[in-house]
């Protein structure tokens, strides 16, 4: 099949889509073409769809792609669905988090540690909403439980891989900026 | 839950009526106190005067306990390591141990390096809450409708058939006496489930026989439904077979029953 109609399909496919679509998801559906074809034909959309600047924005989320509208337009979209903004996650929850992001996979102790303070509500939390996953246990004496941050992680932050997050040394600049 | 973390003051949670000691939220610690009191006082941090930080710092601690909040252990570890580093301080350095691995180290350094890591923390926990404020503003596509991710069985004619058979045993068992008169016509019947749709997506097949007066009244409503369902108004599901029977309103495309 040629790349010229392969997207218009994937794009179909991405609308339709509860979840990030992911190549290897594609691949099943196509098995005659080549996960290079697949992933041009991704490219090329993505490129056609974005370049439009429309309402809608195909973007890179955890491994996959998905179709959401713009984040400009919220007021308006909000206004139409008459709802009111989410929940947020408290900052003790935010915190715990990062932790857990730049340091997995890490245990319940070495938080203590690097936050100060006891954290097991906040992870409690954060498990609870599978943002935080358990990845095993660590070789060590009593065998901690060890924590890693989810594929709802990178969902819920609009992250393509964790490696998008800004390096530890950004903070470290901010850290010496804000003395 | 709004603000920037770094600039927020220190803030304890109101006692309540019938507790008698208080928590200090999960996100205020001792290394917590400690930054903002070295934002508040505009120090280096490189080069805190930690005999007035401790100080402020033992201030703040029995403010809390005045205030019967519950003071963890990481608190009064951190008073102490102040405590230390301020003796430390006041120490001339040991001309030996200078001789020997060169300049003393600043005996602060090391609450330094654990401040900094705080805060770089805490940096990285604003950079989340503003990704998180931006992702709560885009939509996705709302996944199909919670009724049809319960897998809805179609309803056959037979499972109708049953269900009414049902209603009429029902009635006959129930009734006292019919009161005859007062036809109820197809068209009014045809209306007032229209109208109970209206107001809720799915009612229950049964439900619309409660409070019925006669025979006539329970054959009409059948009569209306199947007629609804007949032109695609309303559709009538189960969530397994010989369940239950719903009525829905009718999607012009994918009516089932």
């Amino acid at each position: 099949m040629d790349i010229d109609e392969l997207v218009p399909i994937l794009e179909a496919i991405i609308y339709v889509a509860d979840d990030p679509v992911r190549p290897e998801q594609l691949k099943e559906i196509f098995p005659d073409e080549s996960y290079d074809k697949i992933e041009s034909a991704l490219a090329k959309l993505l490129g056609e769809f974005n370049e439009r600047r429309g309402g809608m924005a195909i973007r890179e989320i955890a491994g996959g792609v998905r179709m959401t509208t713009r984040p400009e337009y919220h007021e308006h979209i909000r206004a139409y669905l008459k709802t009111k903004p989410n929940a947020r996650l408290s900052l003790a929850a935010l915190e715990t988090l990062a932790v857990v992001a730049y340091r997995q996979p890490v245990t319940l102790a070495e938080i203590l540690a690097i936050r100060g303070k006891k954290s097991s509500s906040a992870l409690k939390t954060l498990l609870e909403k599978k943002l935080v996953t358990i990845a095993g246990r660590k070789q060590v004496v009593g065998r901690p439980i060890l924590y890693a941050t989810s594929r709802e992680f990178l969902i819920h932050f609009g992250l393509k891989d964790i490696s998008e997050l800004p390096t530890m040394e950004e903070f470290t600049e901010l850290a010496g900026e804000q003395q | 839950m709004d603000g920037d973390p770094n600039k927020s003051d220190p803030q304890v949670e109101p006692v309540e009526s019938t507790g008698i000691t208080i928590r200090l939220d999960g996100f205020e610690g001792p290394l917590d106190l400690l930054l903002y009191l070295i934002k508040r006082e505009e120090v280096d941090i490189w080069n805190i005067p930690i005999a007035r930080i401790t100080e402020q710092y033992l201030e703040y601690l029995e403010m809390m306990k005045d205030l019967n909040i519950n003071v963890a252990g990481e608190w009064l570890v951190m008073a102490s390591t102040l405590i230390y580093v301020k003796s430390r301080m006041l120490l001339p350095p040991d001309p030996a141990a200078a001789e020997e691995s060169g300049p003393a180290e600043d005996p602060r350094t090391e609450l330094v390096y654990q401040l900094l890591e705080h805060q770089k923390f805490k940096n990285a926990a604003q950079m989340l809450y503003t990704r998180e404020e931006v992702e709560n503003a885009v939509w996705q596509k709302p996944p199909k409708d919670a009724l049809e991710d319960e897998e809805v069985v179609s309803v056959t004619l037979f499972d109708v058939l049953k269900a009414f058979r049902e209603v009429v045993k029902r009635f006959d068992a129930q009734r006292a006496i019919e009161i005859a008169g007062e036809e109820v016509s197809l068209e009014e019947r045809m209306a007032e489930v229209r109208r109970l749709l209206l107001a809720r997506d799915t009612i229950l097949f049964s439900s619309f026989f409660d409070g019925a007066r006669s025979r006539q009244y329970l054959i009409v409503t059948f009569l209306a439904l199947l007629e609804l369902v007949r032109s695609r108004e309303v559709w009538l599901y189960q969530k397994q077979a010989f369940d239950e029977i719903y009525v829905s309103k009718g999607k012009s495309e994918e009516g089932g029953a």
